[in-house]
């Protein structure tokens, strides 16, 4: 039998495994996209609060931030549901995984986006905003899909390392490929074969996802000349 | 906010640092001792020396750390002819198989880092070695080593970091380290400021005297990349990896 007939719950844990990381992605977008905007923004009151988020995100470790988001944010909402007189409002580990990798991998890619704006010629947004289109047609129209091109060495690298940081998920009892492995690895005496196992399958993930971001990457280079030398 | 608590804890958390700072040094010492050769070895022509330095980083470098550890630390014992040897006293003992993994995986990036900085090296300074006759081992160890591993310094500040948080994961191993102390503290007390709060913290803290320790050494060691106008400037580099 494949891997004792724990194959199956393997790949069972193998779709959480996926789910959290790309609902995670999603959400690692959209704070990367609206902190990037904030840091350059005009408001210093933006700009401060997008800098206390990345410099506060990025100096911890992600697995303390989990727990830290994980537990604290279920006390947190209770208090609060405890104020407005609600009842116990239980988060399931599921969202509070995503929430939580999502949020601190959006300080990374905070960074990213921003770089990635910046180098985009100012006279894009310049000749738009002539032309009376309204500052967030201007991000939306022209900026962002200037920007895919610059981003997508630092998105490829982001979302690498944050495959390999849902792993993590096992620790906050999410029922994921790792802990899966454990349960299988407990059961049969075997826990090279499972974890080595893990291994390749996530071995597996970053070579496919090394592989479509080139591929994107060039796609978004097409119009450029490559330097010959 | 309940400082009891945390003044109770804080002789276990001075322990955790210890720990976290013990496992960071030797990991740190160990891989930089290793990938200084590897990094020599993965920018040879030579395909037959490159190309399994290049597997090597490419596995180590697309697999998670967490499962890299169980791999060492649960999943050696399966085997019977493990457990006989000799080596058994090393690998069922927690801190060994924590530096392992940490040294392997930090060798693994250490090492792309260092080549990545020797492929950037000016031809010039080459041909100028060759020309005054340095050649094979001299040549790197006086020429292109120590220009290299200069230029590595901002990304390697950021790999050191990046090792620092990842020491956290030690504490799945039986460690007791920052993270280990925190989790104990919130399983004995039920509070997440008074336990993952401070070790968020300490953390912080810890990361800032790195990042501000690196700044030092990259003011003294690349002084000489830095333009006149702007000697009183400092490079800017990123907080993390």
């Amino acid at each position: 039998m494949l891997l004792h007939g724990y194959l199956p719950a393997i790949l069972e844990g193998l779709w959480l495994t996926l789910r959290v990381s790309a609902l995670s992605l999603v959400i690692a977008c959209v704070f990367g996209i609206v902190g990037a905007m904030a840091k350059l923004s005009p408001s210093r009151a933006a700009r401060w609060t997008s800098e206390v988020y990345t410099t506060v995100i990025r100096g911890m470790p992600e697995l303390v931030l989990m727990l830290l988001i994980f537990y604290g944010g279920q006390i947190g909402i209770n208090k609060l549901a405890e104020s407005q007189g609600w009842d116990y409002i239980e988060i399931p580990p599921f969202i509070a995984g995503v929430l939580t990798i999502g949020f601190i991998f959006g300080a990374y890619m905070t960074e990213t986006f921003r770089g990635a704006i910046l180098a985009v010629p100012k006279g894009q947004a310049e000749a738009a905003a002539a032309f009376a289109m309204p500052p967030l047609q201007i991000m939306w129209r022209i900026v962002l899909p200037q920007m895919v091109r610059h981003a997508i060495p630092g998105f490829a690298n982001n979302w690498l390392i944050m495959i390999k940081a849902s792993a993590l998920v096992s620790i906050i009892g999410l029922d994921d490929m790792m802990h899966r492995a454990g349960l299988a690895a407990a059961s049969t005496r075997a826990p090279f074969t499972f974890y080595m196992a893990v291994a390749l399958i996530y071995l597996l993930l970053t070579s496919v996802s090394i592989f479509v971001l080139s591929r994107l990457e060039a796609r978004y280079s097409l119009g450029l000349k490559k330097v010959q030398f | 906010m309940e400082w009891q608590i945390i003044r109770d804890s804080l002789p276990l958390y001075a322990t955790g640092i210890k720990t976290t700072l013990l496992l960071l040094a030797i990991s740190l010492a160990s891989s930089f001792v290793l990938a200084v050769p590897l990094a020599v070895a993965r920018v040879s022509r030579r395909a037959w020396i490159s190309r399994p330095v290049w597997f090597y980083t490419y596995v180590l470098r697309g697999t998670p750390l967490l499962v890299q550890l169980f791999i060492l630390y649960h999943g050696l014992a399966q085997f019977e002819a493990v457990r006989e040897s000799v080596a058994w006293v090393l690998l069922r003992n927690a801190w060994f198989c924590a530096w392992l993994a940490f040294t392997l995986n930090s060798t693994a990036y250490t090492t792309e880092i260092f080549a990545g900085a020797l492929r950037a090296t000016n031809p010039g300074e080459i041909e100028a070695a060759r020309a005054y006759g340095l050649d094979g081992f001299r040549l790197y160890s006086r020429i292109l080593l120590p220009s290299a591993l200069r230029r590595a310094l901002p990304q390697y500040s950021n790999e050191v970091v990046g090792l620092m948080h990842a020491t956290a994961i030690a504490s799945t191993v039986t460690l007791v380290d920052i993270t280990r102390v925190a989790r104990d503290v919130y399983a004995n007390h039920l509070f997440v400021t008074e336990s993952f709060g401070v070790a968020a913290v300490i953390y912080f803290i810890l990361t800032f005297a790195l990042v501000g320790g690196f700044k030092l050494l990259e003011r003294h060691f690349l002084r000489h990349l830095r333009s006149e106008s702007r000697k009183g400037l400092e490079p800017s580099t990123p907080v993390s990896a």
